[in-house]
């Protein structure tokens, strides 16, 4: 009855009782690519509650402090107080490490993430009419992680994140016209300054998350709108959707998972050490580490960067520096394209329908290769930007290993597209495919000849008729009059003082008695073609 | 006759006694690491054991409240019906005129329309000012020139200056002058070849003094300090993109992306012995620009 009361006290100021028995009521489709979404969501809330905890700690500033903390080989050394803090962070702070390492992994996972997810939906065509807003939502969203991964990677201040800072620098510096300007704002002057950690600070933990945050609720918000895609199978149609029920399967294995999603962060934070900055040391303009590599989601960028020939052009009494194409140029052409992509496709298929249904990638090759083709180029780059360390590793020139990539990045991805459209078409022309595999049975006539039968189908249940939920079935009966409602006796009483200072409600002159049966008015549903009353088009393809 | 609070369905549990267990020990397990992260954290804390406590609690309760979500709730499938996303003619017609009738409503004082548009945007313009007047200065020279100076004393990181023998044959040194040690931009390459008074190319016959030859440590391709000598080929190496450069060539490009040189700082030995710079640098340092032409 408390709940009741509660939740009549929030409906009569709300009007919450229809969103929420739909949101209860909700379907979602089951499939495990689905989770990878749902990880880079969760990877996000990890990263917005140890990241709250090490803005308690650290301090933004490249102001010279001497180090004197529980670190015994660098007390003594000039650090920046953004690279003290952060130490004190690692060796002071309780469980300060476990919460910084959480955060990077963290990072990395949501990058990882939301990659791989991007990679689903692309794969499945998911982003198809009528998702292209969604896709573009996404898209923005990838790009905003990776510019916030290296804002959050560059703030402690030490010589390998310091580097990177001035590649980034150069990089600014590099866009045609205003890039010298650009990189005088953002840097508050000439590099290195003293403005860049503070102000990568403020983007980093408030400007940046703020339009995730933003972006992300959009994203779930029509992703909830529009309802989840789901892939072909038995019952599953474009208009409809086939899967377990938002309350409370659904609710406990999401929410489950998130804690799963924690775990893993957690150990990953606590057994597996990530940029321990007391071994690279302050920051010195001057000074430079061997084998210098980012974070994994920028390692394309350092390939693009390493892989480009020493071009530069110059004319007119102006310049377009080397860096301008593999570092600005071409990102800009990658999230373009990406964020275009559903368009693109849209204008080579003349395709306007509304999709639900998720292709399976063999179904169709072109896309298929074309994706894996794109994947594979820059999974190449950034296999280039470990160049240096391949060639120590296995004792080649560096000049081998560069000439290798540069033409490794022409020939692989071509390749990689013809064999994924050639595994598509075959795959597709297996018969069967895609079907539970049965079991074959051979017996052995009495004669000695042997012969081959299939199994009966594994199990019973998929043969069941998939069914709506039953309060769903009910309260659908009851709005279209087939079934007769009865007011339980305690609602009715609440309904009978709603009556007295509510004059919309709808449901006659209570008689006298307590519980009384109504009649609720008829309310046309299924005024579209494909109202429930017509028999679903089966169009999925019959898993088994 | 039916009831739609009461009548909900109350199926089974699917899968009995065993799930029920195993997610009551999952529920267990994660109370008991909380417990012991709580102890960790009290007696002063310590990394792979948090690590491990905040795993076992945080996927007892996953693991659990997965394992309740999958087996002990009924999973359907159930099938519900799309709602059609775009609205009736008549939804789009209705919208359309609410817009019209504002429009039109407006339309007549397009004037104002146009003034409210300027105020608007003026103030917008407005708002860019401390992004481009505050946040930093203009450029100006800044790229352009170095503090490097004529008769600049050169010194070590350590402050200490550069003399006749304070390199071996093979040796490097980073140098700076005197008034800007650690500087970011003034940072030099200081590399000592065998060859006395080694001219890097024409015009520059005294830049050389002794075989002590000076580059500007800013790889011309992204900036990054150009710290790697090999003795051997005399060659310098920036570790971040592995451009090359040939030290008895004036540290011309011969692998990798940087497309220029680095540029030579011209220096001298003064009558005490000392080593000072010619000259500031006659070239931009650093990577390239737009108005470097």
């Amino acid at each position: 009855m408390i709940v009741t009361q509660a939740t009549d006290w929030f409906d009569e100021r709300l009007g919450i009782a229809k969103f929420t028995r739909k949101s209860l009521n909700k379907i979602f489709p089951d499939h495990w690519s689905f989770m990878l979404g749902e990880i880079a969501m969760y990877s996000f809330v990890i990263l917005l509650f140890t990241g709250v905890f090490l803005t308690l700690f650290f301090v933004p500033s490249s102001k010279d402090v001497i180090y004197n903390g529980a670190y015994a080989p660098l007390r003594g050394t000039k650090v920046s107080e953004a690279f003290a803090s952060t130490l004190n962070i690692s060796f002071s702070v309780r469980a300060g490490l476990v919460m910084r390492q959480m955060h990077h992994w963290a990072a990395n996972v949501f990058i990882a993430a939301i990659v791989v997810h991007v990679c689903r939906v692309f794969f499945t065509g998911a982003f198809r009419k009528p998702r292209e807003i969604n896709w573009l939502v996404g898209t923005g969203l990838l790009v905003l992680a990776i510019v916030n991964g290296f804002l959050g990677y560059s703030l402690p201040d030490d010589l390998i994140s310091g580097t990177g800072i001035r590649i980034a620098f150069s990089i600014v510096l590099s866009v045609p016209v205003v890039g010298s300007y650009l990189a005088f704002l953002l840097f508050g002057g000439n590099f290195p300054g003293n403005s860049i950690i503070p102000r990568f600070y403020s983007l980093h933990i408030l400007i940046i998350p703020a339009l995730i945050v933003g972006l992300l609720s959009a994203h779930l918000a029509i992703m909830w709108h529009q309802k989840h895609t789901q892939f072909k199978g038995k019952g599953k149609t474009d208009r409809n959707v086939v899967g377990v029920a938002m309350w409370p399967a659904y609710a406990f294995q999401a929410g489950g998972f998130f804690f799963v999603t924690a775990a893993v962060i957690a150990i990953l934070g606590g057994l597996v050490q990530i940029n321990p900055i007391w071994l690279y040391g302050q920051y010195v303009p001057y000074r430079v580490s061997y084998a210098v590599q980012p974070d994994w989601y920028m390692g394309w960028l350092d390939g693009a960067l390493r892989l480009m020939p020493s071009w530069e052009i110059q004319a007119f009494g102006h310049m377009i520096p080397n860096v301008f194409f593999p570092a600005v140029l071409l990102p800009g052409i990658t999230f373009t394209l990406l964020g275009a992509w559903p368009f693109i496709e849209k204008k080579i298929t003349k395709d306007n329908l509304e999709h639900n249904l998720l292709d399976n990638p063999r179904d169709v090759p072109w896309r298929t290769s074309l994706g894996v083709g794109i994947l594979a180029f820059y999974v190449v780059l950034f296999f280039a930007s470990s160049t240096d360390v391949l060639a120590n590793s296995f004792s080649l020139s560096l000049n081998f290993v560069l000439w290798a990539f540069r033409i490794l990045l022409f020939v692989v991805p071509p390749a990689a597209a013809y064999i994924a459209y050639k595994l598509s078409v075959e795959a597709s022309e297996v018969p069967g495919i895609g079907r539970r595999k049965r079991a074959l049975i051979i017996s052995r006539s009495e004669e000695g000849a042997f012969s081959t039968s299939e199994s009966a189908p594994r199990s019973i249940s998929h043969e069941e008729v998939i069914e709506e939920l039953p309060e769903e079935v009910k309260y659908h009966n009851v709005l279209d009059g087939t079934e007769e409602y009865v007011m339980p006796s305690a609602v009715s009483a609440v309904s009978t003082v709603i009556n007295n200072v509510s004059v919309d409600v709808d449901l006659g002159p209570l008689p006298s008695g307590g519980t009384g049966v109504y009649q609720i008015p008829r309310s046309p549903r299924g005024s579209a073609p494909n109202g429930r009353s017509n028999e679903q088009e089966q169009q999925g393809d019959l898993d088994d | 006759m039916t009831q739609l609070h009461e009548s909900a369905a109350v199926d089974a549990a699917p899968k009995g006694k065993g799930a029920e267990v195993f997610v009551g020990i999952c529920f267990l397990l994660s109370v008991l690491a909380t417990i012991g992260l709580a102890v960790t954290y009290w007696v002063g804390g310590q990394p792979q054991v948090e690590g491990i406590l905040l795993f076992v609690t945080l996927g007892g309760i996953g693991i659990g409240m997965v394992a309740w979500g999958k087996y002990l709730v009924p999973q359907g499938p159930f099938v519900q019906e799309r709602e059609v996303l775009k609205s009736e003619i008549v939804e789009r017609q209705a919208m359309l005129a609410s817009l019209d009738r504002g429009q039109k409503q407006l339309g007549r004082r397009s004037f104002l329309g146009k003034m409210l548009g300027a105020s608007i945007g003026l103030f917008g313009a407005i708002n860019l000012f401390p992004f481009l007047r505050s946040l930093g200065p203009v450029p100006k020279k800044a790229l352009t020139t170095t503090p490097w100076k004529k008769d600049a004393l050169i010194v070590g990181p350590d402050g200490r200056v550069v003399t006749t023998s304070t390199l071996e044959v093979g040796g490097v040194l980073t140098v700076f002058p005197s008034y800007d040690v650690g500087g970011a931009i003034s940072q030099t390459i200081l590399v000592r070849v065998a060859n006395e008074n080694w001219t890097t190319r024409p015009g520059r016959e005294t830049w050389g003094p002794q075989g002590y030859l000076a580059f500007s440590k800013i790889c011309t391709h992204a900036g990054c300090p150009v710290g790697l000598y090999q003795e051997l080929t005399q060659q310098l190496l920036c570790p971040c993109h592995q451009s090359l450069f040939d030290v008895l060539t004036g540290a011309t490009q011969v692998f990798g992306p940087a497309p220029r040189p680095l540029p030579q700082l011209p220096i001298y030995f003064d009558a005490n012995g000392n080593l000072r710079a010619q000259s500031g640098y006659l070239e931009p340092v650093g990577p390239g620009y737009w108005e470097r032409g």
